[in-house]
């Protein structure tokens, strides 16, 4: 356990910001995929680097946790550095990049290969929240849309993409339907991550910082992808395996690695490939 | 079929502060199988008696009973409902001239009043050509609009469209006028069939042959007052 | 003929500040029927449709509709979220510029299937399909289906905005002014296929138009309006040829003969 650095109240926000934000947290998975707003703080680092999770993390982290950070499923990459080492100074919690290991996980753009467990919490830095929004930019007119449920335009973009290109195009943040009411972003997690999220054991929160929204999936809770009948969810597959650890199961990035163009599939997710080199596993 | 009692039409205009009363009065019963034309001068109010009896024009003062679906109902007091609806099923109207709908072929175009009553569109086609052949109007001409057709063309279009609902009731303003002595031989026939087959009708026809061929009764029309 | 009216409007008014725009109007539409309000503007005939289409909230009155499961609901005293997923489920509009009643971004299909969608349907196929007949319906070439509506000519924008707001069969249908804005030619056929749509199809229609000859030609009865109030209304070709009050009788000597 490291040392706080002092001069910092516990996980950097005060007491009265963070019982306000767990009172989002509480409404948001009481009505899971509903996007509840709050009073979102000047955080030391600008809107677009993940200012609503820190927020959310530091809301519910306490002393006796154990701190995932992941960036694109890697612990190492910069921002996740940074911002473990962040609540490293200012709640000197443990911190570890083992996800079997970790109380809270925060993660910018991937869910962990390695299954959540009960009593596990994840999360997820949303830059917009509002699914709606490519749509219709008026708020006020998008919460009237999720208060009623009014949701056929979200389809005409699937029919439109169909139309266009043959299949739904979304890559990432893929649009879904929590508990068979709200329509959800699961934040620019890949389509090949959705599936992890219908009915995980572990507790979901999403924290959009600029836009000041936060959003829950609680435990078990129903999560299914848009589409249609005719033209089914599908995750990304590849030919490839990970040509570090052999995974042909995992999500793999496709590395460049000299100035002939050379490619590297690898793990997206460090820890499931290190686990699984440590068990024995080869390419 | 048909009772007139006390009608009464006049007409304010009031852009220019005038009051024309055209019908005071009038009284007249037709019976199936009638056909009673109107008998009198230019300008006395024979069409707007004619138009009154339909409910075209609004009658001021009277009853006009028509049996319509087994009881005797007053177009002059009908609500606009049941005036289409005894238009629809009881009183039919032939005009002088046919009120051109852009673009529709003419046997559409004399097939819709069936259509409307809930035949099937074949069915109701099926008709429509039997009633333009039995007018002589050239098969050639069934699928184009009306709108290019002479003026003789046009009204025996006309006169199939008002005919193929087979109202009880028929309502007539000239609807030879505009034809030659072969084709409107072969409407006045027509309508005779009709009269047989017990349609009441009540008609305007100046052509003294037509009133010979088609008139069981005249009507004289009582003389109109002029107020100013 | 059915005996119950699917619309009862009664005492319907809008006030805006100290200037009545509509005074106490009131009517009845049964099924099938087409109903005209015309008049010249700032006669109140558009703002009585967009009170009835739930878009302007009225001071006073009720509008009584006739919902698919058979109740009589009136949508004036719903909650405003009620009302507009009812009308929204129930009741077409039809814009005067189509611009207004389409989504330029997406496709023609997308527009004509968005409102089948909205309703549930998920199968991609048959929603285009179902598209793709409705194009025909209103006589635009189905292999424009995935094309923009920007791409379509003024007529036929508002084509494919009729296309869209009747694809779901909805009972009533309110247009405002739907062939106002066009070429001449291009108004007669779009009033040839709304007359045809209409018989077809048996909906209501509440058609708010300047124009008498719109009037004679696709409507049943006639509301004649002038400053905020009914002044005459009746069977169409009764009010058009015999109307009795001084500004229906001024309204149709007005019009220019072709």
């Amino acid at each position: 356990m490291t040392v706080a650095t002092a001069g910092y109240n516990f996980a950097y926000l005060d007491e009265q910001t963070k019982r306000m934000i767990r009172r989002a947290i509480l409404k948001a998975v009481a009505v899971p995929g509903y996007q509840v707003p709050f009073a979102g703080r000047e955080m030391p680092l600008p809107y677009g680097w993940g200012t609503g999770g820190i927020q959310v993390t530091a809301s519910i982290i306490g002393s006796e946790d154990r701190l995932k950070v992941i960036d694109q499923g890697a612990d190492d990459t910069t921002n996740a550095v940074s911002i473990r080492r962040f609540f490293a100074k200012t709640a000197g919690v443990a911190t570890t990049t083992r996800t079997s290991e970790a109380t809270i996980i925060q993660t910018r753009h991937r869910i962990p290969e390695t299954p959540l467990a009960a009593g596990q919490i994840m999360v997820f830095q949303v830059p917009i929240p509002e699914p709606l929004r490519w749509l219709e930019p008026r708020e006020t007119e998008t919460r009237r849309m999720h208060a009623q449920a009014d949701y056929g335009s979200m389809y005409v973009k699937l029919y439109e993409d169909i139309a266009r290109m043959g299949r739904i195009a979304a890559a990432y943040d893929y649009p879904v339907m929590v508990a068979g009411r709200y329509l959800m972003r699961p934040s620019p997690i890949p389509r090949f991550d959705n599936p992890k999220l219908d009915r995980s054991p572990a507790l979901l929160l999403f924290g959009a910082g600029r836009e000041k929204r936060i959003y829950a999936l609680p435990p078990h809770t129903p999560v299914k992808s848009l589409d249609f009948e005719d033209h089914p969810f599908a995750i990304e597959r590849w030919t490839e395996r990970c040509q570090r650890c052999g995974s042909g199961e995992s999500f793999l990035d496709e590395i460049v690695v000299d100035d002939r163009g050379t490619r590297r599939f690898v793990c997206s997710d460090t820890d499931h490939c290190d686990a699984r080199l440590a068990n024995g596993s080869a390419p | 079929m048909l009772e007139v009692s006390g009608l009464a039409k006049a007409f304010t205009i009031h852009a220019q502060g005038v009051h024309l009363e055209v019908l005071d009065g009038v009284d007249l019963a037709v019976r199936a199988g009638e056909c009673v034309v109107l008998d009198a001068p230019s300008g006395s109010g024979k069409s707007t008696l004619l138009r009154a009896l339909y409910g075209n024009y609004r009658s001021d003062r009277g009853r006009v009973l028509v049996r319509h679906r087994d009881a005797m109902v007053d177009v002059a007091a009908a609500p606009p409902r049941l005036l289409l609806e005894l238009r629809r099923e009881t009183i039919g109207y032939v005009s002088q001239f046919l009120r051109v709908i852009p673009r529709v072929p003419t046997l559409d175009i004399v097939a819709e009043p069936l259509a409307r009553r809930g035949a099937s569109p074949s069915e109701a086609r099926e008709r429509a050509a039997e009633l333009l052949s039995a007018l002589a109007l050239p098969e050639r001409l069934w699928l184009l609009a009306p709108s290019t057709f002479s003026g003789g063309e046009q009204q025996r279009v006309n006169i199939a469209r008002a005919l193929i609902a087979a109202h009880p009731m028929l309502l007539l303003d000239e609807p030879t006028a505009s034809l030659d002595a072969e084709n409107a031989g072969r409407v006045l026939a027509l309508l005779d069939e009709r009269r047989r087959d017990g349609t009441a009708m009540v008609g305007i026809f100046h052509d003294p042959e037509a009133r010979r061929r088609i008139a069981t009764r005249l009507f004289p029309l009582p003389g109109r007052n002029l107020a100013a | 003929m059915s005996e119950v009216p699917l619309l009862v409007v009664d005492h319907l008014a809008k006030r805006y500040r100290e200037r009545p725009a509509v005074r106490g109007v009131g009517f009845t539409l049964w099924p099938g029927e087409v109903l005209a309000l015309v008049g010249e503007s700032g006669s109140g005939k558009t703002t009585l449709l967009n009170m009835i289409a739930g878009r302007v909230a009225p001071n006073a009155g009720s509008v009584r509709f006739r919902v698919e499961s058979g109740d009589i609901v009136d949508l004036v005293a719903l909650s405003e979220a009620e009302r507009r997923m009812l009308v929204r489920r129930e009741i077409g509009f039809v814009h005067q510029n189509p611009r207004d009643g389409l989504r330029l971004s997406v496709s023609a299909g997308a527009n004509i299937g968005e409102p089948l969608m909205a309703a549930g349907a998920r199968h991609y196929g048959s929603i285009r399909h179902t598209a793709a007949l409705w194009l025909e319906r209103v006589e635009m070439d189905p292999r424009r289906l995935d094309d923009l509506p920007t791409s379509f000519s003024g007529g036929m924008q508002q084509r494919l905005q009729i296309a869209r707001a009747l694809v779901t069969e909805p009972r009533l249908v309110l247009m405002d002014e739907p062939t106002g804005g066009l070429d001449v030619s291009v108004q007669a056929k779009l009033l040839d296929l709304l007359r045809r749509l209409v018989g077809d199809l048996g909906i209501s229609v509440v058609l708010v138009t300047h124009d008498l000859g719109v009037a004679r030609l696709l409507a049943h009865r006639l509301l004649v309006m002038q400053q905020g109030e009914v002044v005459e209304s009746g069977v169409t070709d009764q009010v058009l040829d015999d109307p009795q009050h001084p500004y229906t009788q001024l309204l149709v000597s007005s019009v220019l003969a072709a």
